[in-house]
């Protein structure tokens, strides 16, 4: 089974999937994240979704869920980059995703971490923000 | 109503699933589906073929390429010979699952097609299909 890797800057877990998921492989990507926030006491999870060209029932559950648990362990999960054709489709399913926090792109998803958290700050303390 | 093209793959594994998506994507947009009605068909093909696995035990995906009259569309048969839909009327409702989904499978994919046709019978199987036209 494939793994999904998960990357770490500063205080924020860098997720990029771009494989069609097998729901095992989302399953494990959800307990790899809850490990890899407790190990490394991170304060922002993003998960980048630009190149899922589906997102099922399960598919989106794993990202409630992973959301959900997040918040339990002191973290901000943001969801970024879904296509529009996607959104469509989750929503009419009937699913919209109550409580994920979801940005436009992986960069808009940042700042709102970053904004969320005035702890958060991306690069190791480095502030990385193009306007400061 | 006539079919040009047919073929089937086996539903048996969780990797069978994502082949689902993919056959369904394809032909999808062979027929030139717009990109909405492509994540359309292939959502409803995802959460229908999960479906046959879990809850009817492994089955098939059968498709076709119809036609009726000027319209050109894919079908898509999920069957499966397991357990069967004791009430049919309340499986139809969002939310409602024997297992431990959402219960968005069946509701949520009618949603998703032009045509929604499900066939069942306790202990002898269940046998969704589902069609979207160009």
């Amino acid at each position: 089974m494939e793994r999904i890797p998960i990357l770490q800057m500063g205080k924020c877990l860098l997720v990029t999937i771009q494989v069609d998921m097998q729901d095992q492989t989302a399953l494990a990507l959800q307990d790899d994240l809850a490990a890899k926030i407790e190990a490394t006491a991170a304060r922002g999870v993003l998960i980048d979704i630009s190149a899922l060209e589906m997102v099922d029932s399960f598919i989106g559950r794993m990202l409630a869920s992973i959301s959900g648990i997040a918040k339990v362990l002191d973290a901000t999960t943001v969801v970024a980059g879904m296509q529009p054709a996607v959104a469509i489709t989750l929503v009419e399913l009937g699913l919209s995703l109550p409580g994920v926090l979801t940005a436009l792109d992986v960069e808009r998803g940042m700042r709102l971490l970053a904004a969320r958290d005035a702890d958060f700050q991306p690069g190791g303390g480095q502030d990385l923000d193009d306007e400061s | 109503m006539t079919t040009s093209r047919e073929g089937s793959i086996p539903l048996r594994s969780q990797q069978d699933i994502v082949a689902s998506r993919q056959v369904v994507r394809k032909l999808s947009q062979e027929l030139g589906f717009s990109l909405v009605d492509q994540t359309k068909m292939v959502t409803a093909a995802s959460e229908l073929s999960r479906n046959t696995l879990i809850y009817g035990g492994g089955g098939e995906m059968r498709w076709e390429i119809v036609s009726n009259g000027t319209r050109q569309g894919l079908r898509v048969h999920f069957d499966d010979k397991g357990p069967g839909i004791p009430d049919l009327e309340v499986a139809m409702t969002d939310g409602w699952s024997s297992g431990s989904g959402l219960g968005l499978g069946l509701s949520g994919s009618k949603r998703l097609v032009n045509d929604f046709e499900i066939r069942t019978a306790v202990g002898a199987g269940t046998c969704v299909t589902i069609t979207r036209w160009k």
